[in-house]
C-alpha cells in the first residue's frame, strides 16, 4: 500500500486537529489514504451534532438564567430594604461574569494533564501520578473557591463537551468545520450573562446541525437564534411604525442587519448599500426571544413579535419583499444566502482558513462553483475542498490557532480533558478566549495573527510547562513518528533527538513547524 | 579501585593508572546496617542531584596533570595558574574555579570526586542515557520505576523512613515507583528555559524564517519586560533557581519528621557550543550547582553531619573540543559526593589517561568506574542495604558491579 507521509501531514494538520497519541495509528491511517481519512468524518450520520447528557436546550438554559437573575434581583431588593444606603452594589444580573485575572500558564498546561492536580494523600503507584505536594514553609491557607454560578457551570460544561469531542475525533475535520463556521457566524460570550449561558447551545443548535447541510439553513438558524439576537441587539430593535415602535417611541437597531450583510454573507464591498442595511433591519424587526414571563412563547426561545415588526413591503438589494411577518425576513435571508457576493465571500474565506492566507484562485473558483451548483451544500463544499489538488499541494504555511494548538497537544499527549478550566485559561493567555472574539468579525484567520512574537513566546512557555509535567511518560522520538513520521524535516528530527532531556525534546516537538504549521 | 590520590602526587600520568590499580584494596568487607543505628544518633539523609544534558567532567574536575588534557580541551581547558585558575584538589586534578563551596567541603573532607565514571550505557542519546542513569537497569527501556524508589522500598519500614522527596514539577524517574513519595516545587512560575528557546530558534532559522523572526522578537520583548535576568527560573537551570530549589528541599529534609531521601534534577548541561572555560556558560551552571550544595549544607543544619549528596549525570562529553568551542556527547565523566557523612577530601579514580589510544572510541574519557558501584556503596553505608538487594532489586543484574566501600564515614 502506498504511503504518502507528506499528504498524511496535510490530512492531519491542515484538515484535522493533528494525530492522536497512544495506539490510534492516525498517521499510518492518514498516510495510506489521506483523502479518505479526512472525508470519512463527512459521511457519518449526524457527524457534527454534539449531544451530551446534561447539555440543555437554549430555552431550558434561558429559564435557568432568568431564574438565576431573578433570584439575584430579589436578593438585591431584600438587601436594599434591609439596609438602605448600603455602599456596596451587588453584581447586576446582566453584568459580565467575573473574568479570571490570574491567568497562569502553568494552569493552562495542567489542564492538558488533569492528573497534575494536587493529590491529597500518599499513593502507591507513582509511575503515572504525581506525588502529593508539601511546602517547606506553611503558607497562608488559600481562601475557599467561590462555588460556580449556573452561568459559569454551563459555560464550562459546554466547553468541556466541545474540547472532548475535538480531542477524541478520528481526524477532527468535522470539528474544524464547526470551529470555522462558529467563528464565521460568531457571537461573543462576553456580551453578557445570556450570551455566556448560550454560547455553547448556540453552536450546538445553530451551527452543528448545518455544518454538513445547507448554508441557507445555517444562516436562518443563526439569525433566529436567541444568542445572536441578543449579541447583536435585535431584541431591542422595533419597527418605527410597528405598534410597539409607536407606543414606545423607539425604533430600529441596525446592528444585526449590518453584520448579516457585511460579515455573514455578502462581505464588505459585496454590493449592498446603507439603504439595504436599513431595509433588512426593518425586515427582521420582531425577531426576538421570549423573556422570563413567557408572554410571547416559551422563555428563551425564538419568537416573532408581530407588534415590533415594521409593517409593509421592503426593498432589499433591488428586490421587493411583500411577505408578512417572519416570512419576509426568511425570504430575504434565503436570497442573500445564494447571492454571488456571498458565494465568493464564503468560498474565499473557506479556502483562506484551510489552505493559505492568499488561497489559490483556482481553488476559490472551484469552491464558488460547487457552492453555486449545490445551492450552498456545505458538505459538498467541504468535499470539494478535500477533493482539490490545490488543497494538498499548497505548502503548510498557516499557523494553528491557539485552540487548534491546545487541542492538538491534548490529542498527541492523550489527555482527554476532564476540567476545561485550564484549556480556557490557555486560550485566554494565547488571545483566543473560547467563544469570545473581540468583535462580530470573529477571531483573525491569518498566519501573521497567530505567529506574533508574544504569542509564539507564550506558546513556548505553555509547551515547556506541558513537557515538564508529561514528558517522562513519553519518548519524544516516538511522538515525532506519530506527528509527522518521515514527513518530519531532518532539522526537526535532529533537534528533538539532540535535546538534552525528554522534557526539552517534547517542548521542542510541540513548537516545531511540523506541529505549529498547518 | 578506590584510592586516595594524595598518595601518588609525584607520579606521571602514564604510570598513574598502574599505581592506582596496584594500590587498590580488595579486602573483603561486611555490610554494616547503619540505618537503624539509634545508639550513635545517626539519622542519615541522602540526596540525588541529576545533571541533565551530560556534564563535561573534564571541564569540571580537570586532569591538569595529564599531558594530553590541555591539547584536547584547547581553548576551554582549565589551568593551574593565571587568572581564574583551577582550585587544585591534588597536584593532578584541578576543580573548576566556579565551585569554591565544593572546594571548601573537599578540604574539610566532606566532599569527594569520582572520576572516569559512567553508567553501563555506552551510546549517546540523552533520553536513553537518562533512562539508564535513573532506572538503574543495565540498558534503556521504558521502565517506570527508578533505583532510588526501589532502594526506599527495600528499607526497613521503621518510623524514621518517611516518604521520599521529589523536587520539581514532576517526580524524576529515579524516584518513581511503588514507594511513597511527596513532591515539592518552588511556586515561582516556571518559564521555558533559555536553552530550549535557543534550540527552537535554531530550528526555526533553518526551517521557518518567519517563525524565527517572530520568536526572536518575542524573546527580546520578554527580556525587556523582565529586566532582571537573575529572576528565579525553576527548571531553567538558572543559578538563582538552583539555590532556591536546594534551599526549599533542605528545609523540608532538615525537619525531624521530614523526608530522609530526596531527588532533584538540574537541566542545561548539554554544552555543544560556547561551553566556556573558567568563565562562561558552564561556569555559570557550575556556580549554580555549587550554590545549591552550599544551600543544602546550611539548610540541613545539624543533619548535614549524616548527609550524603550524590551528583550524577547521564554521560560525559568528548575529550576534544569541537569546532564551536563546545563538546559533544561522550562517555566517562565525574560524580560528586558531598555531605558531612562523606569520607571526603579524596579523588577517587582509576585514571585511564587521555592518550588517543586510551580514549573510548578515540573520543571520550574511558570509563573505569561503574556509577552503580558508587551508589551501591553509599546506599550500603548509609542505609545498610544488603548486597543482594542492591544487585537484584535496586540495580537489577548488577551483581558483578561490587559496591565501593568506605565512601561514608
Amino acid at each position: 500500500m502506498a504511503r504518502d507521509s507528506q499528504a498524511a501531514l496535510v490530512a492531519l494538520n491542515r484538515f484535522g486537529f493533528g494525530a492522536r497519541g497512544g495506539a490510534a495509528g492516525d498517521f499510518i491511517n492518514a498516510a495510506s489514504d489521506p483523502r479518505g481519512f479526512v472525508l470519512a468524518e463527512l459521511v457519518r450520520p449526524n457527524g457534527a451534532l454534539l449531544e451530551v447528557p446534561g447539555l440543555l436546550s437554549t430555552p431550558e438554559l434561558g429559564k435557568q438564567v432568568f431564574d438565576y437573575q431573578f433570584e439575584i434581583q430579589q436578593a438585591r431588593n431584600a438587601a436594599k430594604a434591609a439596609q438602605s444606603g448600603a455602599s456596596e452594589t451587588p453584581q447586576g444580573p446582566d453584568a459580565k461574569p467575573q473574568q479570571r485575572r490570574n491567568l497562569s500558564l502553568s494552569s493552562a498546561a495542567k489542564e492538558i494533564d488533569p492528573a497534575m492536580q494536587t493529590q491529597a494523600v500518599d499513593h502507591a503507584n507513582a509511575a503515572m501520578t504525581p506525588p502529593p505536594t508539601m511546602q517547606p514553609v506553611a503558607g497562608p491557607p488559600k481562601p475557599p473557591a467561590q462555588p460556580l454560578n449556573i452561568i459559569q457551570k454551563t459555560f464550562r460544561a459546554e466547553a468541556l463537551a466541545r474540547l472532548q469531542r475535538g480531542v477524541v475525533a478520528d481526524c477532527g475535520f468535522v470539528e474544524r468545520l464547526v470551529v470555522f463556521w462558529s467563528n464565521h457566524l460568531c457571537i461573543s460570550a462576553n456580551k453578557g450573562a445570556l450570551a455566556r449561558m448560550w454560547a455553547g447551545s448556540f453552536e450546538r443548535e445553530a451551527i452543528r446541525p448545518h455544518v454538513l447541510g445547507r448554508f441557507g439553513d445555517m444562516l436562518k438558524a443563526v439569525e433566529q437564534h436567541p444568542a445572536m439576537l441578543f449579541f447583536l441587539d435585535n431584541q431591542q430593535s422595533l419597527g418605527p411604525e410597528s405598534r410597539a415602535g409607536i407606543n414606545r417611541n423607539r425604533g430600529l437597531n441596525e446592528n444585526l442587519a449590518r453584520e448579516i450583510m457585511e460579515l455573514h454573507t455578502l462581505g464588505v464591498g459585496g454590493g449592498y448599500t446603507q439603504d439595504d442595511v436599513t431595509s433588512l433591519a426593518r425586515v427582521i424587526t420582531g425577531w426576538t426571544f421570549a423573556g422570563r414571563q413567557g408572554q410571547l412563547g416559551t422563555p428563551g426561545s425564538f419568537v416573532f413579535n408581530a407588534n415590533a415588526h415594521q409593517p409593509g413591503p421592503q426593498q432589499v438589494l433591488g428586490k421587493t419583499y411583500t411577505q408578512a411577518g417572519v416570512a419576509q425576513g426568511e425570504a430575504v435571508l434565503s436570497d442573500i444566502a445564494r447571492h454571488p457576493s456571498t458565494v465568493k465571500f464564503i468560498a474565499t474565506k473557506f479556502a483562506r482558513h484551510f489552505v493559505a492566507d492568499d488561497p489559490p484562485p483556482a481553488l476559490v473558483a472551484k469552491l464558488q462553483d460547487t457552492f453555486s451548483k449545490t445551492d450552498g451544500d456545505l458538505r459538498a463544499l467541504a468535499t470539494a475542498l478535500v477533493g482539490s489538488n490545490e488543497a494538498w499541494q499548497a505548502p503548510l504555511t498557516k499557523m494553528r490557532s491557539p485552540y487548534e494548538f491546545l487541542v492538538a497537544s491534548g490529542r498527541l499527549l492523550a489527555r482527554n480533558p476532564e476540567d476545561p478550566a485550564r484549556y480556557l485559561n490557555g486560550l485566554n493567555v494565547l488571545g483566543q478566549p473560547l467563544w469570545s472574539p473581540a468583535g462580530p468579525n470573529g477571531f483573525p484567520d491569518t498566519a501573521a495573527a497567530w505567529a506574533a512574537p508574544e504569542g509564539l513566546k507564550l506558546r513556548l512557555d505553555i509547551s515547556a510547562q506541558l513537557a515538564s509535567q508529561l514528558a517522562d511518560r513519553f519518548d519524544p522520538r516516538d511522538l515525532l513518528e506519530l506527528v509527522a513520521a518521515d514527513a518530519a524535516s531532518p532539522e526537526t528530527r535532529r533537534t528533538i533527538e539532540r535535546a538534552e532531556s525528554r522534557q526539552q525534546a517534547l517542548a521542542l516537538l510541540l513548537m516545531s513547524p511540523e506541529f505549529q504549521r498547518r | 579501585m578506590t584510592m586516595d590520590c594524595s598518595e601518588s602526587l609525584m607520579l606521571q600520568a602514564t604510570s598513574r593508572r598502574a599505581l592506582l590499580l596496584g594500590g587498590a584494596s580488595f579486602a573483603a568487607w561486611a555490610y554494616l546496617p547503619k540505618f537503624a543505628r539509634a545508639a550513635d544518633g545517626r539519622d542519615p539523609r541522602f540526596i540525588v542531584v541529576i545533571l541533565r544534558g551530560a556534564l563535561d567532567g573534564l571541564a569540571t574536575v580537570a586532569p591538569i596533570g595529564d599531558p594530553d588534557y590541555a591539547g584536547l580541551h584547547g581553548a576551554i581547558a582549565l589551568k593551574a595558574d593565571g587568572p581564574n585558575a583551577a582550585v587544585m584538589l591534588d597536584p593532578f586534578f584541578g576543580l573548576h574555579p566556579a565551585m569554591p563551596e565544593f572546594a571548601r567541603m573537599y578540604r574539610a573532607k566532606q566532599a569527594a570526586v569520582v572520576h572516569a565514571v559512567a553508567t553501563s550505557y555506552r551510546d549517546r542519546s540523552h533520553f536513553d542515557g537518562q533512562d539508564v542513569l535513573e532506572s538503574g537497569f543495565p540498558g534503556p527501556g521504558r521502565v517506570q520505576s527508578g533505583w532510588l524508589n526501589r532502594a526506599l522500598e527495600a528499607l526497613p519500614k521503621g518510623e524514621r523512613v518517611t516518604s521520599a522527596l521529589a523536587v520539581g514539577p514532576t517526580t524524576p524517574l529515579v524516584l518513581r515507583g511503588a514507594a511513597p513519595t511527596v513532591g515539592w516545587a518552588p511556586t515561582a512560575l516556571p518559564q521555558a528555559a533559555d536553552d530550549t528557546a535557543m534550540r527552537l530558534l535554531d530550528l526555526y532559522q533553518h526551517r521557518d524564517p518567519t517563525l524565527a523572526s517572530a520568536l526572536t522578537q518575542g524573546l527580546q520583548l520578554e527580556k525587556q519586560a523582565q529586566g532582571d535576568e537573575m529572576k528565579p527560573k525553576p527548571g531553567a537551570g538558572g543559578v538563582a533557581a538552583m539555590r532556591l530549589v536546594a534551599r526549599g528541599a533542605a528545609k523540608l529534609m532538615a525537619a525531624d519528621d521530614g523526608p530522609r531521601i530526596g531527588a532533584l534534577a538540574f537541566d542545561g548541561w548539554d554544552t555543544h557550543a560556547n561551553e566556556g572555560g573558567p568563565v562562561g556558560r558552564l561556569a555559570q551552571l557550575l556556580g549554580g550547582l555549587d550554590g545549591a550544595l552550599a544551600e543544602f549544607q546550611s539548610g540541613l543544619g545539624a543533619r548535614w553531619r549524616d548527609t550524603v549528596i550524590v551528583v550524577a549525570t547521564e554521560f560525559g562529553r568528548t575529550a576534544r573540543i569541537n569546532g564551536t568551542d563546545g563538546t559533544d556527547h561522550g562517555t566517562g565523566t565525574i560524580a560528586l559526593l558531598a555531605g558531612g557523612a562523606v569520607n571526603g577530601g579524596r579523588m577517587i579514580t582509576d585514571w585511564p589517561g587521555l592518550k588517543p589510544a586510551n580514549l573510548y572510541q578515540a573520543r571520550d574519557l574511558a570509563p573505569t568506574t561503574d556509577l552503580r558501584a558508587v551508589i551501591k556503596g553509599v546506599l550500603h553505608d548509609e542505609f545498610g542495604l544488603g548486597e543482594r538487594v542492591l544487585a537484584e532489586t535496586v540495580f537489577p543484574d548488577s551483581a558483578p558491579v561490587r559496591a565501593m566501600k568506605g565512601l561514608v564515614v
